[in-house]
């Protein structure tokens, strides 16, 4: 029982850790602070996904996002040297209730949705038995490699679209500075 | 094994890694200035206690008793939390690293292994890619155009080697057919058996690449004292400097012990004439010439320049190591 109190802690805690995280990602007005908060929801959100024993989700989970995509948006902050006073201006945009009413309609119809495609909080049981190792490296290539093979290879074709987009805003024709 | 018993013996394992690594860093630190005083013709430090023995207590006494100097545009608690976001990383490292096979000690069975997940190699990237964020932050806190440049600079070098990195070990992982790095150390038995010899691009696309994960000379940009004072730690001294120097040389340790699980056979004996030196020495022999191979690069070899290094790592290392993947796919393909 023990050993099962303690799962219970860790996973409130790192739960509570991803969501505070989320939040104060947005409520910052400096942005490396901002960056840092995200990192600490991914990363708490990694533990859930090392409970859930998907390890493999968990790794990639802070290998691409922790590791490569929060390191990126750090270092454009830092090269350009962001500071919260050069971004924030409160009365541009939109006023502060339209921002909120937007925030809301998105957050509810994403709890709707996953309430209603996995069934959460009306048959808890159902996460118990998920498929065995169902984050583990085989069954998510078994599934990548097949089931959604053309998925995949879109996205990487998309990925590649980005790439060479990007490649040519950068470029600088012969002769301009 | 019941739930008390296994909290106790993991806080056993978590006290000894942690007692044994920094005591290394710290004659790491004495090692490396011997070797590198031999190698220019000059003895070194030799005067605390025999040989100079003691010469890394008298570092730490020196390091925690210097004055704490915060420099007055650096930025709030990132200031303050950067060297310990370094340091964190390097022994994290150490807990899916495999010193010994299964032990019994009075009675009790275990692993030599913190945790022996079945992702140890995907663990392994992961903690060592956020140790970037101590860099990172250190340089950017520090109010100083040195730190910033030294921060974007290792920033950056990390990024461009972390895709050849991953790639130099899918090689080893496509023949292996695991993650789990007691599983790979088990499979390399003897001397022939090493997956080095199964995959000598594999590891010296990785090694480089470690090399400047962990921003050592040739790849010390980061630090370059030649332009930049000393990088990312400029502005830092007393303990806090000390923090991110132990973080460097855990690090190394660390990448050490990795290379030597996935590609030198981590704690197997590689003769069967020298069985009779238990394993867990033998782990530490292997990561000893390890560290013994920093040093001497860094003896040797002068530094990059910046832009080699970038063209380096996108040019070169990147296509080598995904052709030794693509190799590799391809002959298990067809033997199979």
């Amino acid at each position: 029982m023990e050993a099962l109190n303690l799962n219970v802690i860790v996973f409130y805690l790192a739960a509570g850790l991803a969501i505070a995280g989320a939040f104060l990602m947005v409520w910052q007005k400096n942005p490396v602070a901002s960056a840092l908060y995200m990192l600490l929801s991914i990363v708490s959100q990694a533990v859930l996904y090392l409970q859930l024993d998907a390890l493999f989700v968990g790794a990639v989970l802070i290998i691409v996002y922790a590791g490569a995509i929060v390191t990126l948006f750090l270092f454009v902050i830092m090269l350009l040297n962001l500071r919260g006073e050069d971004l924030v201006n409160p009365s541009a945009g939109p006023k502060r209730y339209v921002k909120l009413i937007i925030s809301g309609v998105v957050g509810a119809e994403l709890v709707y949705l996953l309430v209603e495609s996995t069934g959460i909080g009306t048959h808890l049981t159902k996460l118990d038995s998920a498929i065995a190792n169902f984050g583990d490296v085989k069954p998510v290539a078994e599934l990548l490699y097949s089931k959604y093979l053309y998925g995949f290879e879109i996205t990487s074709i998309l990925l590649l679209v980005a790439i060479v987009g990007a490649v040519i805003l950068a470029r600088r024709e012969p002769g301009e500075n | 094994m019941d739930y008390l018993q296994f909290a106790l013996i993991s806080l056993i394992k978590v006290v000894t890694i942690v007692g044994v690594v920094l005591t290394g860093c710290a004659y790491m630190t004495y090692a490396e200035r011997r070797i590198v005083a031999l190698f220019q013709q000059r003895v070194g430090p030799n005067l605390a206690g025999p040989f100079g023995l003691l010469q890394p207590m008298a570092d730490a006494i020196k390091m925690i008793f210097k004055e704490d100097i915060r420099p007055a545009a650096a930025e709030g608690w990132f200031y303050n939390l950067a060297p310990v976001i370094t340091f964190i990383p390097a022994l994290l490292t150490f807990t899916v690293i495999p010193f010994g096979d299964t032990v019994t000690v009075f009675g009790i069975e275990t692993k030599l292994i913190l945790s022996d997940m079945n992702i140890g190699v995907l663990f392994f990237f992961a903690v060592t890619s956020l140790s970037v964020y101590g860099i990172l932050l250190a340089g950017w806190s520090s109010g100083s155009k040195y730190s910033l440049m030294g921060g974007l600079r290792a920033s950056a070098q990390m990024i461009s080697y972390e895709v050849a990195y991953g790639l130099s070990l899918v090689g080893v992982l496509l023949l292996a057919q695991t993650l789990s790095l007691q599983e790979l150390v088990h499979q390399q038995q003897g001397f022939w058996g090493m997956y080095v010899w199964k995959q000598p691009i594999g590891f010296m696309v990785f090694f480089i690449c470690a090399v400047a994960e962990t921003n050592r000379s040739p790849f010390d940009l980061a630090e370059a004292e030649s332009e930049l004072v000393a990088g990312f730690h400029t502005e830092y001294s007393s303990m806090r400097f000390g923090t991110f120097f132990i973080g460097e040389y855990a690090a190394m340790i660390g990448v050490g012990a990795i290379a030597t699980t996935i590609f030198f056979g981590g704690w197997q004996s590689p003769f069967e004439f020298l069985d009779f030196i238990p394993p867990v020495l033998w782990f530490a022999i292997k990561v000893s010439g390890f560290m013994f191979f920093y040093i001497w690069m860094r003896a040797t070899l002068p530094r990059f320049r910046y832009d080699q290094l970038m063209n380096f790592g996108w040019k070169m290392l990147f296509p080598i190591a995904l052709l030794n993947t693509m190799l590799t796919a391809g002959i298990r393909l067809w033997l199979k």
